[in-house]
C-alpha cells in the first residue's frame, strides 16, 4: 500500500527533484497512513532518500537502462508498483519522466495528474491542484481511478527534510522489448539545464543582436544560472530553440527569473510565471513586464547588466 | 504511410482566460480558438511526409461539432481527410482512448501529436495512445525522418538532446523543432475552397470513463507592484534579492 515514488538520477548520482518528490511522496502518505518507497534506477547511493522520509528503497541496476528509455522505466515503475501494492505513485515533472508516466498510466489502468503544485486537499475523493492554461489559471482535479499518478512541479513543493532510516532491497523487474534504441545524446555537460537552474537568466529582442549575449552568458555564470530566450530571438535564429522560454517553448519554474529586454508578452508571462521571483531590465517603463515582476530596473541593459556583473562579483566574493 | 495527426481545438495563445458557472468551466465567451500550436507543427511536418514521400494524412479531433472549424483548416493546410469522435474531451485518458480506437481502425503508420495541449496541459495523449496501440513512442520530438519503416527521431531532453532509432508503428509527441515556425504554414484561398470538398466524417465514442474530473478552477492572486530600483542603485537591487526575496 505504500505510495511509490520515482527519484531520479543522472550519472549515478539522485537529482535535486528526488529530494522534492520524495518529500511530496512522504506527504502523502502521511495522509493516508502509509509509507514510502522510492525506487532508483542505477543509482549509486541512495542513503540521502531517507533524509526526505522514505522508508525503504527500491534498487535496480540494469545495463539494459543505462539510457533513459520510456517503455522500460515505465515497465520497471509498473512492476515495483504491482510489488508494493501502491495506489499512489509520484513522480517530477524532468523531461524524462513526463516521457513515461502516460505509458505507466496505461500499465496500471490509473488517472495520471501532470504539474501538480500542491499536496493532496482530499484523499477521498483523491483531489489535486495543479497548474493549467500555461500557468494562467490553477485546477483543481479528482482522480477516480484505484491508482493514481501524480506528476509534482518542479520547484513547486519544495524540500522538507524528515529524517529516518530507509531499508534498501535489490529489485530485478523483467525487462523485454524496449522499441527504442539512443544512438547519441548531445547534452552540455558544465551548463544548468533550464528544468532544473534555480535561477535563470533571459534575453530579448531588446539585446539587439546575437553578438550581445556575452554578458547574458557572464551573468548566468556569476549566478550559476542557466540561460533562456524570449520567442522571438529564437525564431530570428539568435539563440538555440532549446533556450525559448514560454507557452509554446518550455516552461520555466525557477526561484528566481531575470528578463533583459524582454517586453513582456502575454504568452511569454505564461511560460515563465511559476518562477517565485522575477527582475526584469528594460528601457520602456511601460513594458508589460513590470506588471509582472517583483523588482524592476528601467534602464539601458547594456548599462545595467555589465553595472550589475561586477556588484554581483563582488558580492558573490564577500560571501 | 498513413499518418494521423491528432488537433486539439485550443484558446489562441493571447486569450484572456476565465470561467463560469462557479469557476467551474472554462469561459468561451470572446474567444478565439486555434489548433493547438503543438499539433501545428506536427502537421505541418505530416504535409512534408505527404508532398515528399506520398503519405496519406489524416487529422482526427475528439469534440462537439464547434471544433469542426479547426478540423477544416487543418484541411485547408493540406490534410486529405477529418474524423471528429463526437463526444466532449473531458480528460486525457478518455480522449487518448478515442483516439486509440481510431489508430486501430484505421490501421495508422504514424501518429503525430502535439507533445501537450496549451490549455489543459496534461501532457498525457500522445503516450497513452502509444500505450494503448502498443506502438513505439518518442516525446518533444523535434526532428523526424522516416526510410520504409524505419525511423530516426531527435527528441529534447533537459538540458540538451538524444538521437534515436525505432520503427513504425510510432507515436510523436510534437513540439516546435519538429518544423520551424517560418515553416507554418497560413491556408490560401485555394486550399480553403478544397477543404469544402475533403470528406469530415463523424464517429460515435467508444465508451470510457472519465479517469479524472476537473473540480475548480481558480485564477492566480493579483500580483502585488513591482519594486523599482534605479539604475543607479544596483546595490539596492542585490540587496533585495539576498536579504528581501533570498533568492541569492
Amino acid at each position: 500500500m505504500s505510495v511509490l515514488v520515482y527519484t531520479e538520477s543522472e550519472q549515478g548520482k539522485l537529482k535535486k527533484t528526488a529530494f522534492e518528490v520524495a518529500s511530496y511522496a512522504k506527504a502523502v502518505a502521511e495522509q493516508l497512513g502509509t509509507t514510502v518507497t522510492a525506487i532508483t534506477i542505477n543509482a549509486d547511493d541512495t542513503s540521502p532518500l531517507s533524509n526526505y522520509g522514505v522508508d525503504k528503497v527500491l534498487t535496480v541496476t540494469s545495463s539494459e537502462l543505462s539510457t533513459f528509455n520510456a517503455k522500460g522505466f515505465a515497465e520497471v515503475l509498473h512492476q515495483a508498483a504491482e510489488k508494493e501494492e501502491s495506489k499512489v505513485v509520484v513522480l517530477s515533472s524532468s523531461a524524462n519522466s513526463k516521457y513515461l508516466a502516460p505509458l505507466l498510466a496505461v500499465y496500471l489502468n490509473a488517472g495520471y495528474a501532470s504539474n501538480v503544485i500542491a499536496a493532496p486537499s482530499s484523499t477521498s475523493p483523491f483531489t489535486v491542484k495543479r497548474s493549467a492554461f500555461t500557468n494562467k489559471a490553477f485546477e483543481e482535479i479528482s482522480i477516480n481511478t484505484d491508482v493514481k499518478i501524480i506528476g509534482v512541479s518542479n520547484n513547486a513543493f519544495g524540500l522538507i527534510e524528515n529524517s529516518g532510516a530507509a531499508s534498501e532491497e535489490t529489485f530485478s523487474p523483467s525487462i523485454t522489448d524496449l522499441g527504442i534504441k539512443v544512438e547519441s545524446v548531445d547534452k552540455a555537460s558544465d551548463k544548468v539545464s533550464i528544468a532544473d537552474a534555480e535561477i535563470v537568466v533571459s534575453g530579448g529582442r531588446g539585446l539587439k543582436g546575437p553578438e550581445n549575449w556575452g554578458m547574458i552568458e557572464e551573468l548566468a555564470e556569476v549566478l550559476g544560472a542557466a540561460t533562456a530566450c524570449s520567442k522571438p530571438v529564437s525564431d530570428l535564429g539568435w539563440r538555440p530553440h532549446a533556450e525559448h522560454v514560454g507557452q509554446t517553448g518550455k516552461p520555466v519554474a525557477s526561484n528566481l527569473y531575470i528578463a533583459i529586454g524582454i517586453s513582456g508578452a502575454i504568452q511569454h508571462l505564461a511560460g515563465i510565471n511559476a518562477s517565485k521571483v522575477k527582475v526584469v531590465i528594460n528601457t520602456d517603463p511601460e513594458a508589460p513586464f513590470f506588471k509582472a515582476a517583483d523588482y524592476g530596473v528601467v534602464g539601458d541593459a547594456f548599462q545595467v547588466v555589465p553595472e550589475l556583473i561586477e556588484k554581483l562579483k563582488s558580492f558573490k566574493a564577500q560571501q | 504511410m498513413k499518418i494521423l495527426v491528432c488537433i486539439s481545438h485550443v484558446p489562441d495563445t493571447t486569450s484572456k482566460i476565465n470561467f463560469t458557472d462557479g469557476d467551474t468551466k472554462f469561459d468561451t465567451n470572446g474567444v478565439q480558438f486555434v489548433i493547438n500550436p503543438n499539433d501545428e507543427f506536427g502537421l505541418t511536418r505530416a504535409m512534408w511526409f505527404k508532398e515528399k514521400q506520398s503519405a496519406h494524412v489524416t487529422v482526427v479531433n475528439v469534440g462537439g461539432p464547434e471544433t469542426e472549424p479547426t478540423l477544416r483548416k487543418a484541411l485547408a493546410i493540406g490534410a486529405d481527410a477529418a474524423i471528429r469522435v463526437n463526444t466532449p474531451a473531458t480528460d486525457g485518458f478518455s480522449v487518448a482512448k478515442q483516439l486509440a480506437q481510431v489508430v486501430t481502425d484505421g490501421n495508422y503508420d504514424l501518429v503525430i501529436a502535439g507533445r501537450e495541449s496549451i490549455d489543459y496541459n496534461g501532457g498525457m495523449v500522445p503516450g497513452m495512445i502509444a500505450g494503448l496501440t502498443n506502438a513505439n513512442f518518442v516525446n518533444n520530438c523535434i526532428n523526424l525522418e522516416i526510410e520504409g519503416t524505419s525511423v530516426t527521431a531527435v527528441r529534447e531532453i533537459d538540458g540538451g538532446k538524444e538521437t534515436v532509432s525505432t520503427t513504425l508503428p510510432l507515436v510523436i509527441g510534437g513540439q516546435k523543432g519538429i518544423v520551424e515556425e517560418s515553416d507554418l504554414r497560413i491556408p490560401n484561398m485555394r486550399g480553403i475552397m478544397m477543404a469544402r470538398q475533403k470528406p469530415l466524417t463523424v464517429t460515435e465514442p467508444v465508451a470510457a470513463n472519465a479517469e479524472t474530473n476537473s473540480v475548480k478552477f481558480e485564477k492566480p492572486a493579483p500580483k502585488g507592484a513591482v519594486k523599482l530600483v534605479s539604475p543607479d542603485n544596483l546595490d539596492e537591487l542585490i540587496n533585495l534579492l539576498h536579504n528581501e526575496a533570498k533568492v541569492i
